[in-house]
């Protein structure tokens, strides 16, 4: 399983990737391998506010639909449009290319609630 | 702990993500949902169905006990003919749906794995008073589906009944790759095919034999993902989604198959004719929503503010590209085109009822 080192993780499988005030988010790779073929992803429009652990969108597979948590509080600043041509590119990348949004954070002191890639990998092998 | 159908060493290698599914660890997707999809529609694509039931009702009486137990007629059926029907409770609650095969002397039933157990004290209580003896042998026949276009010509390589000659929903005894079996033209994709019931001794010899002749079909392998959209874009009933026990066959739209003026007596039968007189007060309908929302199973249907059903089965349909769905609606909005809203997420989304099947190009042959 695919778990980059530099990013942090929350326990409902997002990643972000904390540069200075700004994160990006997206699935983890463990994520969208549960969804299956992602078809539709959900985001917000930009200068919405979100919150640590509260849904900012969905992500809808052929089967299933799970919310996209913020895994840090702020307000969206840019989203990433390609996902509504080529959703399944999350599925493809889901570090790269796959990322949602990205947000200016309003309480950085959040990120210290969010695992490193060590602590994500045990959770995600006792099967959470 | 879950079950393991003869084939699971084969899913695993081929890459299949396995996931509990009635009981038996099962493969929910290879490649991915979609592609595995759209190959079954354009090619051919092996599903493990193991999982199912088998029932063998044999005794003087057979043919008067399979026609009490199942609402369609199996007299109709000739000797190799194979019928799709349900079991009904008294009340007209749907059992299960399953198949019937009729042999010279006996039935053989084909039933859902979730509802085995149930269905065969269910058939072992109606079978008091016939003349009839029952055997599960589930444990003993490994099944394979083979579905899409040209699954005729690759089974047809390694098989030595004349496929050509076999219709839709009819069957023979026959080798295939000298290994002897139950061949049905049968399944449940839309897409022509056919279901193969054998010795679980032979089973790994003929997925691999399967494979090798179907290496110029690019025969694949399918997991439960894409049968569930392949179904549902047939607007086939799936057990536990579209029909339970609290529902009658004329409100799931199989009237088709509820023989109401068949010969002798049939559970359910009171029931079913008193709603046919009457009228049923809702429909499994099928129906697409607009946009980039997608129905899922209990969302709720509206029209002007009012709830009138509730979704059965929904999917993003691979082949048309649209979010569908069954759901059990009022009768008076169950006409085709009839608009409604599905609240998906707090939101209510526009909806039809449409025109079913979904897909329209089956190359199933009649």
């Amino acid at each position: 399983m695919n778990i980059p080192k530099d990013l942090k993780y929350s326990a409902s499988h997002e990643w972000a990737r904390i540069e200075g005030d700004t994160a990006t988010i997206g699935i983890t790779d463990f994520a969208q391998g549960e969804l299956g073929d992602i078809v539709f992803v959900e985001l917000p429009a930009v200068g919405a506010k979100v919150s640590q652990n509260k849904p900012l969108g969905t992500v809808e597979a052929v089967k299933a639909v799970s919310d996209l948590n913020a895994p840090l509080s702020g307000e969206v600043t840019e989203v990433n449009r390609s996902l509504e041509g080529t959703p399944d590119v999350v599925n493809k990348d889901a570090y790269g290319a796959g990322w949602m949004v990205k947000i200016k954070l309003s309480n950085a002191a959040e990120a210290a609630n969010l695992m490193d890639a060590a602590g994500y990998d045990k959770m995600e092998k006792h099967g959470h | 702990m879950e079950n393991k159908t003869p084939f699971y060493e084969h899913h695993v290698k081929a890459g299949g993500k396995m996931v509990p599914f009635a009981g038996f660890l099962m493969p929910v997707q290879y490649q991915g949902i979609i592609e595995e999809h759209r190959h079954v529609r354009s090619a051919a694509g092996l599903f493990d169905v193991s999982h199912m039931g088998e029932i063998e009702v044999r005794g003087p009486e057979a043919l008067k006990f399979v026609s009490y137990c199942t609402i369609n007629d199996p007299a109709a059926l000739e000797i190799n003919q194979v019928q799709y029907s349900a079991m009904c409770y008294k009340e007209g609650g749907i059992v299960d749906d399953l198949l019937v095969y009729r042999y010279p002397e006996h039935f053989f039933l084909v039933v859902n794995a979730s509802n085995l157990a149930k269905d065969f004290a269910w058939l072992q209580e109606q079978s008091k008073g016939f003349n009839v003896t029952l055997k599960n042998t589930s444990n003993e026949v490994a099944q394979l589906a083979l579905q899409g276009p040209k699954s005729e010509l690759l089974l047809q390589k390694i098989c030595d009944l004349k496929l050509s000659d076999m219709k839709f929903y009819w069957f023979g005894t026959g080798k295939v790759d000298g290994v002897e079996m139950l061949v049905s033209r049968t399944g449940y994709t839309g897409e022509d095919g056919f279901e193969l019931y054998f010795d679980i001794k032979y089973a790994g010899q003929i997925w691999n034999a399967l494979f090798t002749a179907g290496k110029e079909f690019d025969l694949r392998p399918i997991g439960l993902g894409a049968r569930d959209s392949l179904r549902l874009e047939m607007k086939y009933c799936l057990y536990g989604n579209d029909i339970d026990q609290t529902t009658s066959p004329l409100e799931a739209g199989l009237g088709w198959i509820t023989k109401l003026k068949k010969a002798g007596e049939f559970n359910g039968r009171d029931v079913l004719l008193k709603q046919k007189a009457e009228g049923v007060k809702r429909k499994l309908i099928g129906f697409e929503v607009e946009g980039n929302a997608f129905p899922r199973q209990h969302y709720k249907m509206f029209k002007d503010g009012a709830q009138v059903g509730e979704v059965a089965s929904g999917v993003f349909s691979p082949s048309v590209a649209k979010g569908i769905g069954t759901g059990y609606i009022k009768a008076e909005f169950a006409a085709v085109g009839t608009p409604f809203q599905v609240e998906i997420r707090g939101k209510m989304v526009p909806a039809k009822v449409a025109e079913t099947p979904f897909w329209k190009h089956s190359s199933i042959k009649k």
